[in-house]
């Protein structure tokens, strides 16, 4: 750790020139680097070399990438299960890498913080006009985890109740995240198909119930009748969704539910392999001081001018420790400034087309498939709008890699054995023809 | 910076649009397949200006002769479909790219100056991070593994290099930021305690100082927390620690250097007074810059910890996320690691993507000035400052350390001159934490600050100081030369306001 | 220096309480509310639930602070005030005329138990 001034000013993101390190030793009054850390017991300082790579130049460092991005196949994505290839239009990378944006933190500034503070009072506004209810916070982590936040609340906002129910129809990582969030913190989690059974049967400890909008076979789901089952057993009905559906099919308040949660990854967010992606999560505004997550308000400041604050703090891990709504202090406003930028530039038609596209390439493809005579529909008759699950007439193993060889990542298996496709807007029909090509071929 | 006071809302006007789409097909009521035409009645799918009179050119979409249409979804089973409004902006692309630009000119970044955030790491965002991410993005998360063999050697790659930076066994990066990695190292250490059938490990133990995420994680992963002491000089106090270790402490959170920036140097009895009792060691990341290049957790017996990676390796705090907050274990708990599931995929990629680039950009030859650097920083605005600003504590520091307010307030409080801060062009510290202190003020300066802007930065917090004897209604009042004075949080909070209402 | 009222018992939390034939009137001192400074939100409980004394039954939150609120005595929930659901200022203005709950006693020795004026005031600085 003896400043050599041979290096100093060697890396590029340090500025201390050896110089500056003697200057700044004696302001302190000690003689080197290494007294800095005379109270770490001497065993602990790591002395030897570390085991890794010697620094790279930036042109090193593109080539090392562009090796690793050569090793990956992009292929044309008819998959969705939680992760959908929709377009991105230009402007929304263009806005969020400025560093204003980028480079900033949570907004507990506000005087120097307006920009951030108002996107996110905008994004709280748009899901809370996709979903149709009354309050949204600043974003949760991704829908998944939102989901198990909301699983918590349910528990938070009936006191001392603690069973939730939750449809087998949610997506497996969903059901996943549930069951780990319900095993440690100790929520009674009960799946089933059978919901609307599950809660007329009665149970004096049901804190709530979650069901998708949307299933994880692209199925849309009637909840007819469900909010007031749930209400009169003295639950809360959370209802997960695709944010970029909500522009067509019946919206969370439409069912009655109390909480919606889900994945902003719809609206625009490329696939990334997976993230960052962007939870949200709104609710009725009884429930409005049991949500977890950050939360913008509007109000003045000292010459009356409207501005936007973080509020409801007392919510929050910082101030309530181990009472708090949750643990968590993040929220991902970077990739909720990408939604938001979205959802402006989409507008209610854009993203009604965007649906219609998605819903016509859905139904060709469906169509195109049933034609084949090679599948058989288990859900004939069901509506659905850009997913679907057709069970195999042939090995779908066979299928599967019969497609990733011709470039088509489609046909993903669930657990029952179906395979499901996805279209989006970013599929066209000569793609679309192709993968029936491809699956006729490998059927011979 | 000056005020700009539009919401997208307000420059929404009726048939602007912002979006470029291929065109749809035909209605749902439209002629069988290949007989499509144009359709009569509302709503527009592919006019510029999104009027009816326009009319529809359904020939021109990519399925028009397939004619399965959502547009008639209103006269189908109305039962499925969205009946209410959708409410969103109609506005042009260049009043978008103008609203968001304008304002991005109302915030503070690393880029625009000085973050002496304490306890956040507000180092430099290199920009060659961003630039490598591009190029993933098309993959989907769910491809099968032959197809995204790069992935599986950066993740491999990353395992591995933070592993040897921080002396645990392996990661796991499903957590999308710290206090996420704090639950999910959490509930490791339960799965360790259930997995050998003891179920009485219901508690852990938490210092007073720690990080407010630590008991709320431990309250969301269904533990009870104990709260052990700190001492005068601001360590955990090994004497109130020993009566609260027993047979059902799960483990103990520490933060190391503490958030008063103190290296616990009792770490090593610790340690072997929680092993010696059955409980785990977990190492809270959120302070591991100074420790970056100079001590590995694993070898001061940490057994689970998490890393932030947008805090130490460098990753943009993009206004509160997203981060990154993968978490290490020792070689007993390796076999859980998979075992919580606490996000949808394989945690926020792109992010691991941009700290696996700062890494390899460090290497082995540069990572070992990253932590001296900082801790270098820290102390230098330490001592420069210690005659009018409070300092409880007076031993070396690490990456930050705290003051507890003016040496001679004059009814200025911590607040008081955060603000003022802001009219000098640097963010403020953290304040009012560690609740140790009334008057907190928590100074984290990394080291890519240069010791011109270090030196910058103590020439205004002496002239704060000197205003507070002077003038110290100015900095009630403060800031000034800021975009909007200080809000009526007050109001915010009794009457919330949470959305935009015309 | 904040204002307490004799006749009033009040807990080591700060909370008072006014005895009416078997219902306890319970509120926060003067002194609680000043430590807390402008309150933003009271967090009730309903009408029919039981606290045990020492129980925590709601909480009182201000911008960057929040205090829980613990039941001074044992008790079914008979009434709650809820205009402060509403007007959470009114506790900043009026302590002691801004009750939060109304609790009739299971066990009206724990009264017993709770301090008089005296020796809260000198436990409330």
């Amino acid at each position: 750790m003896q400043p050599s001034p041979s290096r100093m000013g060697a890396f590029s993101y340090f500025p201390h020139t050896g110089e500056d390190i003697r200057h700044m030793l004696d302001r302190i009054g000690v003689r080197s680097l290494e007294d800095l850390y005379s109270d770490v017991p001497s065993e602990f300082i790591h002395r030897g070399e570390y085991d890794l790579p010697s620094a790279l130049s930036e042109v090193e460092l593109r080539a090392w990438f562009k090796d690793m991005a050569s090793r990956n196949t992009e292929l044309k994505v008819f998959v969705g299960a939680g992760a959908y290839d929709h377009y991105t239009p230009s402007v929304i990378p263009y806005i969020t890498s400025r560093s204003e944006f980028l480079t900033a933190y949570t907004p507990y500034q506000c005087e120097i913080s307006q920009g951030t503070l108002r996107y996110i009072f905008e994004w709280q506004t748009m899901i809370c006009s996709l979903t149709g209810l009354d309050v949204a916070n600043a974003s949760m982590y991704d829908g998944p985890s939102a989901a198990a936040e909301a699983m918590r609340m349910c528990v938070a906002c009936t006191r001392k109740r603690n069973t939730v129910v939750a449809s087998s129809g949610l997506l497996p990582n969903v059901l996943e995240t549930l069951r780990t969030y319900a095993r440690y913190s100790g929520i009674n989690l009960v799946e089933t198909w059978e919901v609307h059974e599950a809660v007329a049967e009665g149970t004096l400890d049901l804190a709530g119930v979650i069901v998708p909008s949307i299933n994880r076979f692209g199925m849309i789901e009637s909840h007819l009748g469900l909010a007031d089952l749930v209400h009169e057993a003295g639950a809360l009905l959370v209802e997960y969704c695709d944010p970029s559906a909500l522009a067509v099919v019946k919206t969370p308040a439409e069912w009655g539910a109390d909480i919606a949660v889900g994945d902003g990854q719809s609206l625009g967010v490329p696939l990334c392999y997976g993230g960052p992606y962007v939870g949200f999560m709104a609710c009725r505004s009884e429930w409005m001081r049991k949500l977890p997550g950050r939360i913008v308000g509007q109000t003045v400041d000292a010459e009356g001018r409207r501005v936007f604050v973080l509020t409801l703090q007392a919510r929050e891990q910082h101030i309530r420790r181990e009472k708090a709504t949750s643990n968590i202090c993040s929220n991902e406003s970077l990739i909720a400034l990408w939604c938001t930028v979205y959802l402006s530039l989409m507008g209610p038609e854009g993203l009604r087309r965007v649906n219609e596209l998605c819903y016509e390439g859905a139904h060709y493809l469906h169509r195109e498939l049933m034609a084949t005579g090679l599948f058989e529909d288990p859900f004939e008759g069901r509506e659905f709008l850009k997913e679907f699950a057709l069970r195999p007439l042939c090995d779908a193993a066979k299928l599967q890699q019969a497609l990733l060889d011709e470039g088509f990542f489609a046909a993903l298996q669930t657990e029952e054995g179906y395979v499901t496709f996805c279209v989006t807007e970013r599929r066209t029909r000569e793609e679309i023809d192709a993968l029936v090509k491809v699956v006729k071929e490998a059927a011979l | 910076m000056r005020y700009y006071d539009k919401l997208i809302f307000e420059l929404s006007k009726p048939g602007r649009i912002g979006f470029s789409l291929p065109h749809a097909g035909c209605p749902w009521t439209a002629a069988p397949a290949g007989a499509c035409r144009p359709r009569q009645g509302s709503g527009g799918t592919t006019s510029v200006v999104g009027s009816e009179e326009i009319g529809e050119f359904c020939d021109s979409g990519k399925f028009s002769d397939s004619c399965d249409s959502l547009r008639g979804w209103r006269s189908r089973d109305g039962v499925l479909w969205r009946e209410s409004k959708l409410e969103l902006p109609e506005v042009s692309e260049p009043d978008v790219v103008r609203h968001y630009t304008n304002l991005s000119q109302m915030n503070f970044g690393v880029d625009t100056g000085f973050y002496p955030l304490g306890s956040c790491t507000m180092k430099y965002n290199p920009k060659i991070n961003e630039e490598v991410v591009a190029q993933f993005n098309g993959l989907h998360p769910l491809q099968p593994a032959r197809t995204v063999e790069g992935v599986k050697a950066i993740y491999d790659f990353m395992d591995k290099a933070l592993a040897e930076i921080t002396g645990m066994k392996h990661f796991t990066f499903l957590p999308c930021a710290g206090a996420h990695g704090e639950l999910t190292g959490l509930m490791l250490m339960r799965e360790y305690h259930f997995r050998r059938g003891d179920l009485a490990r219901t508690k852990v133990i938490v210092p007073d100082s720690a990080h407010g995420t630590n008991p709320a994680s431990a309250a969301v992963c269904g533990l009870d927390i104990v709260v052990v002491k700190s001492r005068p000089d601001g360590l955990v106090d090994v004497e109130d620690l020993k009566p609260l270790l027993g047979p059902d402490v799960a483990g103990i959170m520490m933060t190391n250097p503490n958030t008063l920036g103190l290296f616990e140097r009792d770490i090593k009895e610790i340690a072997e007074l929680v092993h010696a009792c059955g409980g785990l060691l977990y190492y809270d990341g959120a302070n591991m810059n100074p420790l970056l290049g100079v001590v590995r957790p694993g070898d001061m017996g940490f057994d689970i910890m998490h890393l932030n990676l947008h805090k130490t390796f460098s990753t943009p705090h993009g206004g509160g996320g997203p981060g990154s907050g993968p978490v290490g274990v020792a070689e007993a708990l390796v076999p859980l690691l998979d075992v919580p599931r606490t996000s949808g995929f394989h945690g926020n990629f792109g992010i691991i993507l941009r700290a696996c680039a700062y890494i390899l950009m460090l290497g082995r030859e540069n990572i070992k000035m990253a932590g001296p650097l900082a801790t270098l920083s820290a102390n230098y605005i330490k001592e420069s400052l210690k005659d009018c600003y409070k300092l409880p504590i007076q031993a070396v520091c690490k990456h930050e350390f705290v003051f507890d307010g003016l040496a001679e307030p004059n009814g200025v409080t911590t607040l008081d001159v955060a603000k003022r801060l802001l009219d000098y062009g640097f963010h403020a510290p953290t304040i009012y934490f560690p609740l140790l202190f009334h008057q907190a003020l928590m100074v984290e300066p990394t080291e890519t600050e240069s010791l011109e802007t270090l030196d910058a930065f103590i020439d205004v917090m002496r002239k704060i100081a000197q205003e507070a004897l002077q003038d110290p209604e100015l900095l009630h009042s403060a800031p000034h030369n800021t975009p909007i004075g200080r809000p009526d949080e007050t109001t915010a909070a009794r009457q919330p306001i949470l959305k935009y209402q015309n | 220096m904040s204002k307490i009222i004799e006749g009033l018992l009040y807990s080591e939390s700060h909370e008072w309480v006014k005895v009416e034939g078997g219902i306890a009137v319970i509120g926060v001192s003067d002194f609680a509310q000043s430590e807390m400074g402008d309150i933003t939100y009271v967090d009730l409980p309903s009408e029919g639930d039981s606290f045990e004394a020492g129980e925590e039954f709601g909480a009182l939150e201000s911008v960057k602070a929040s205090s829980e609120l613990y039941c001074p005595v044992s008790g079914e929930v008979v009434e709650v005030n809820t205009e402060l659901e509403a007007s959470p200022e009114k506790v900043n203005e009026d302590a002691y005329g801004a009750w939060i709950i109304k609790v009739r006693l299971s066990d009206p020795a724990e009264l017993e138990s709770l301090m008089d004026a005296a020796a809260y005031a000198a436990i409330a600085k």
